[in-house]
């Protein structure tokens, strides 16, 4: 890579796709800049094989999240073309004729390359309480080991499924323009997965969370735009959940105005 | 941190890179349009209120190209307003009969079949 991260490396491959890579160093001052890669194009190659091989035969320089190549692990969100995608599930030769644009997931710092700064999330996910409370320690023994389940029918596991398939890739946060604006707003995926919790039977912290996310950072700040529904590749639906945090907020207000402190 | 990451600043017009946020912008300016239908109303009940020859300024008024030009446009914002708002209305609310999840189908449909029932009272109402 040159001074003005800018350049062309060019693989010697009969059908190709060119890659243009965004390249940042933190130990130079300079702005980001693209890089042009020509990879093969292979009809079962994803964007992230593209990666892998300009990391093997072309440029080692190159700094990008990955892990399982299965999307599970949720490591290797990435702005293809603008928009955020898992790159082990985004098909290269849907791009085709190229180049295909890969940048670091927007809304988030760049550390290098294409790898982005998540301790903004890491930082927000524990204080909507990602956990089951319980009020009692009824299943705890006396030396404090666990000697029971909570049970629960499949009936109580289908109410917040769909919410625990998260997996903390962040192209929610990338889609959403109130993250990008407002980097103080709590975001999708950590408002899906207090709502995870509250719709799970065995949990009993809905309110500890409520107070967390009933904030001007918590579920208003949403303004409900949907992105983060269309880009998440789990189909988590973090709008729904935030839509409806809404509205039991809002119930919980009318409740406080109008019943007696008791019945609350 | 800060330092050693690079921040990028969002443009001004990131509502025009994509469709998707363009119509969740206009959906939002839509607001304003509603807002102005509830003060022409209010205006019209006004007008009523003080006799016949307020009531006939306020069509005369209601009749200037500029007052119908607002109106036309404004109604195209309130029909996009009402057709997004009714299309995301089963992601807020996760409604359940009997234990059974609702269709999202069936919920935008309950939304128009409400809106043509408030729709038909009121013109039997106003033309009865």
């Amino acid at each position: 890579m040159d001074e003005s991260n800018t350049g062309s490396v060019t693989g010697s491959v009969t059908e190709a796709i060119t890659m243009r890579v965004t390249r940042w160093r933190p130990d130079k001052n300079t702005p980001p800049g693209t890089q042009d890669y020509d990879v093969p194009m292979r009809k079962e190659w994803t964007v992230l094989d593209g990666l892998n091989h300009i990391k093997d035969e072309l440029d080692q320089t190159l700094a990008f999240r990955w892990s399982c190549r299965m999307g599970i692990c949720g490591s290797c969100g990435m702005n293809v073309n603008g928009e955020p995608r898992l790159t082990c599930a985004t098909f290269l030769d849907d791009y085709a004729p190229g180049p295909v644009r890969v940048e670091p997931l927007a809304n988030f710092p760049i550390a290098r390359d294409l790898v982005v700064d998540l301790t903004d999330f890491m930082e927000k996910l524990p204080r909507v309480k990602p956990w089951i409370i319980r009020d009692d320690d009824a299943v705890l023994g006396a030396d404090s080991e666990i000697d029971g389940e909570y049970l629960q029918t499949p009936e109580e596991l289908d109410a917040y499924k769909q919410f625990s398939m998260c997996i903390n890739c962040m192209l929610c946060y990338a889609a959403c323009p109130v993250y990008g604006l407002d980097p103080d707003f709590i975001g999708p995926a950590a408002i899906a997965l207090a709502e995870r919790y509250d719709l799970d039977s065995r949990d009993q912290g809905a309110r500890e969370r409520l107070d967390v996310l009933i904030e001007h950072e918590g579920v208003w700040g949403c303004t409900f735009v949907g992105e983060c529904t269309r880009v998440c590749p789990k189909h988590v639906d973090p709008a729904g959940a935030i839509q409806r945090y809404k509205l039991k907020a809002a119930q919980e207000n009318v409740k406080a105005f109008l019943l007696p402190r008791g019945r609350r | 941190m800060s330092d050693l990451t690079w921040r990028r600043p969002i443009s001004t017009w990131w509502w025009l890179r994509k469709r998707t946020y363009f119509v969740f912008v206009m959906r939002e300016l839509s607001s304003l349009f509603v807002g102005w239908f509830v003060v022409f109303l209010l205006l019209l009940v006004r007008a009523v209120g003080r006799g016949d020859a307020a009531y006939h300024d306020f069509l005369d008024w209601a009749d200037s190209p500029v007052v119908i030009a607002v109106n036309v446009v404004g109604f195209a914002f309130i029909l996009l307003h009402t057709v997004t708002w009714f299309g995301v209305t089963p992601q807020a609310m996760a409604l359940r009969v009997r234990g059974k999840p609702v269709p999202a189908p069936v919920v935008i449909a309950g939304q128009y079949v409400g809106l043509a029932v408030v729709t038909a009272f009121i013109w039997w109402l106003v033309t009865r």
